[in-house]
């Protein structure tokens, strides 16, 4: 990697519209040389608009930018990257089919015409060696996990020699202290004086523990920020949320009831076709949270779509209210099953369809009088219907839209999450199963949206919750369960639960 | 020997002999497909593409009494397919399969419209090497006359493998046809990729369409491909996106296609026309046979408008 001096970059009175939509509004940033700078914000706030802007993705309306102090124009990301700006994006860029190495090589704006393989790995390899994590060079990067993915993003941009770094939420997928290595690493760069890295986050403590300076937006406007070491989270939560009153979650209350979701002895094979999944035996009961834990990639995904009917199972069965569960629309609408799958924009959602008629996806097809378990279909589609329901639920779950009428596509990963869990959510609920709820959500949507799904508990629903966030699995919990290699390796009360043990079946040696 | 093992083994030299002339086209133009899908875009207009090729082909070659400034002209005919089809859908809220119908059909009305006057004339024909000069038997030195696009065709499919291993272009076109988000953040052009690999698959269907009217059949008529541009869209499937293994499947494809003739050549003449559709069964058979509902087609590039 080429050493280098760090770059300053600083925004001027940068304002953004969609349409009539002031996605940023005046916005001014200086971002030093060599500091490691936060930037915080509700989902919403215009966080990854700021910096797309920076890349040439998107043109401001207004407003212009300095690089060193000098006046720069960013027509496209290719002028970004000559000016040595990269960035890390929320959604991966890595190419899919194409291997680590290659997607390596690829990206350098020098890429030789015809690609010396034995040259190129020794280089790479030579280049890994001074990292302080690798990565497989030759897995297609659709084979890697979603932690092995964004270090393999990482690496790119200092393979690439970039010197100022923007990363948009960099660890959401990684575990803590996979996240702290990485995070050490650009912080040991931007102290040389080699990187300028600016970090959209919402954890706190990454940005106490690493962050020498924080920038707050709050709906598309800088309100406020300062050193690190001079403010506390409290300080820097009253600039995101402004005066609005944080969700508690509600106590645990009800008895635990009778069981709504039993597996037995499920196999089915994964997503490669080679490995297979098995799971003796799970119950989850009315009442109950049931919470799996797991590093991804070791079969939750899988059993996600086991139980939503879209992988068939070679053995065994899923059962909810001992009813055969195939996971028919009929059936999930009948026995008042509701899913949440990871990555809800394209596991849940239709995305150049609007927010309302993704909002309808559960009852458009229902005649209202019929209510949700009525078995009368309509023929024609109640527009006024669909658009109130849909600014009903774009209220009381507080989706930041332009409209809703914009494909879905164009929230941010944050309100995409908070549009579906609002369809989710919105009625009777006896069996939910939820895989990541509140990836990429910032701390008030987060605390919000564990309030719902610790209410669905309290009012009888059974809750199946498939997470890698620790923390949130033992928040939620009454019972753990710990996935590995594909099958259920331990279990455990959360009364009893000892984190160290629970930390060794996670990493799969216990 | 008997009959029966006469019949059995002629109609073997005559299949591998079919087979070798019949996939020949189907080499070119699974390969062009294959390129322009692995930049993410499907040419249907493919079949036009080879219909007008052979036509343009055959009568240059006829007017300057040179089948190689025939497949030249051949291939030209295909670029400007190629480039058009590159350029309409690069417009806003184009479809790529529709167009690619639009110009399948226009390039075979165009090819008939000028192609009327070459119907009778005799055009000179492409050279074959006779690689079964060693053989006594008449049969299988026919079999063996092997053209030289055959050739051609193969070593072009190692050297496209090549170009997608271990090249920029072929590395970007790759990179293009799987996530075209990851190549704008590149810099890349996704749309001139796309142009360019549409063009240069437009000009191998163009060979492939010079071939038929050069050398097998041989001559210029209007029912001259039997839906080869077509087949070719399933062909790439069945090759997962490989140019290597586009030879092994243009070569089943080719001796599904001889069946038929070489049926007929040893005087079974009684429903030999229905292994006619021996390719299309083929088709079929192996479309059904390699799907599955649980696993994503292996290899196929991402921005795909079919697999997506
Ligand atoms: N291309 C677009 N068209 C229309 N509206 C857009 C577009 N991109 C973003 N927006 C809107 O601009 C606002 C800011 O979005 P942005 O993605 O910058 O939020 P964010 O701060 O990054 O949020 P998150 O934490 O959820 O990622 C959102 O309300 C979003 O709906
Ligand atoms: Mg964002």
């Amino acid at each position: 990697m080429s050493k280098g001096t760090a770059i300053g970059v600083e925004t001027l009175h940068m304002t953004k519209r969609f349409g009539d939509f002031t996605a940023l509004d005046d916005v001014s940033i200086k971002i030093t040389p060599g500091s490691f700078h936060a930037l915080l914000g509700e989902n919403g706030a215009g966080k990854s608009t700021l910096v797309k802007c920076m890349m040439g993705f998107y043109q401001p309306t207004s407003g212009q930018m300095l690089i060193n102090d000098r006046e720069a124009e960013i027509r496209n990301p290719r002028d970004a990257h000559a000016s040595g700006l990269g960035m890390v994006y929320q959604h991966f860029t890595l190419v899919p089919s194409l291997t680590a190495a290659e997607n390596l090589v690829i990206a350098r704006e020098n890429a030789p015409a015809v690609i010396d393989w034995r040259k190129e790995r020794e280089g790479l390899q030579a280049f890994l060696k001074t990292m302080p994590f690798s990565v497989a060079l030759d897995q297609p990067v659709n084979r890697l996990a979603a932690g092995e993915k964004q270090k393999l993003e990482l690496l790119k941009q200092l393979y690439l020699g970039r010197h100022f770094l923007i990363l948009d939420e960099p660890t959401s997928v990684l575990t803590p202290s996979e996240a702290d290595e990485l995070l050490g690493m650009v912080r040991d760069l931007t102290q040389a004086g080699a990187l300028t890295c600016l970090m959209i986050t919402h954890k706190f403590r990454e940005v106490t523990a690493f962050a020498d300076v924080v920038s707050v937006l709050r709906r598309g406007a800088h309100v406020g920020g300062g050193k690190v070491s001079e403010l506390s989270h409290d300080d820097m939560a009253a600039m995101m949320i402004g005066d609005k009153t944080l969700t508690r979650s509600a106590d645990r209350s009800g008895e635990k009831g009778e069981a709504v979701l039993t597996l037995d002895g499920i196999s089915a094979s994964d997503r490669s076709g080679l490995k297979t999944i098995e799971v003796e035996s799970l119950r989850v009961s009315a009442g109950e949270v049931v919470g799996i834990a797991g590093v991804s990639g070791n079969g939750q995904m899988e059993l996600m779509e086991v139980l939503t009917g879209q992988r068939p199972v070679s053995r065994g069965r899923v059962n909810v209210k001992s009813e055969a569960f195939h996971g028919t629309r009929r059936q999930a609408r009948d026995l008042k099953v509701r899913f949440l799958p990871e990555e809800p924009l394209q596991n849940a959602s239709a995305g150049r369809m609007s927010v309302a008629e993704n909002l309808a996806f559960r009852t458009f097809d229902l005649k209202k009088n019929g209510g949700l378990n009525g078995k009368s279909t309509r023929t024609w589609l109640d527009r006024a219907g669909m658009s109130r329901l849909a600014v009903e639920l774009v209220d009381a779950f507080k989706v930041k839209t332009a409209s809703i009428e914009s494909p879905i596509a164009s929230l941010s990963g944050g309100n995409v999450q908070r549009a579906v869990l609002a369809r989710e959510l919105s009625d009777e609920v006896d069996l939910l199963i939820i895989a990541n709820p509140c990836f990429g959500l910032d701390f008030s949507a987060v605390a919000e949206i564990r309030a719902r799904i610790m209410a669905a508990r309290n009012a009888g629903a059974a809750v199946l919750l498939i997470s890698e966030d620790l923390d949130e699995i033992l928040e939620l919990s009454d019972r753990v369960l710990v996935m590995s290699e594909g099958r259920i390796a331990y279990e455990t009360p959360i009364a009893t639960l000892d984190v160290g043990e629970l930390g060794r079946h996670m990493a799969g040696h216990a | 020997m008997g009959e029966g093992d006469l019949g059995l083994w002629a109609v073997l030299v005559a299949m591998i002999g079919g087979a070798i002339r019949v996939s020949t086209p189907f080499i070119f133009v699974s390969l062009g497909e294959c390129l322009t899908e692995r930049s993410g875009r499907i040419n249907l207009g493919l079949e036009g593409t080879l219909v007008f090729g052979a036509m343009s082909g055959y009568a240059v070659a006829y007017e300057t009494n040179s089948a190689w400034i025939g497949v030249l002209a051949a291939a030209l005919a295909g670029t400007v397919f190629g480039l058009f089809h590159g350029w309409v859908c690069k417009l806003p809220r184009v479809n790529d399969i529709a167009i690619g119908i639009a110009l399948m059909l226009l390039g075979m009305g165009l090819a008939f419209f000028f192609g009327k006057p070459y119907i009778q004339p005799v055009a000179p024909d492409l050279p074959a090497i006779p690689l079964g000069f060693w053989s006594s038997s008449p049969q299988v030195e026919a079999a063996l006359r092997v053209n030289v696009l055959f050739v051609v065709g193969i070593a072009l499919a190692f050297l496209i493998a090549w170009l997608f291993r271990s090249t920029r272009i072929g590395l970007v076109i790759r990179v293009v046809g799987d996530s075209s988000d990851a190549a704008r953040a590149m810099g890349i052009s996704v749309d001139r990729v796309r142009l360019l690999a549409t063009a240069a698959g437009g000009a191998l269907a163009g060979i492939g369409g010079a071939y038929l009217s050069l050398y097998y059949p041989g001559s210029w008529n209007e029912g001259i491909s039997s839906g080869q541009g077509l087949m070719a869209v399933a062909l790439v499937i069945f090759a997962r996106w490989n140019p290597v293994n586009c030879i092994w499947a243009a070569l089943l494809f080719g001796a599904a296609g001889a069946l038929g003739p070489a049926l007929q050549s040893i005087g079974i003449s009684k429903g030999y026309y229905l292994s006619y559709a021996a390719p299309y069964v083929l088709t079929l058979i192996l479309l059904i046979a390699t799907s599955s509902t649980t696993r994503a087609v292996r290899g196929a590039p991402g921005e795909l408008s079919i697999t997506k």
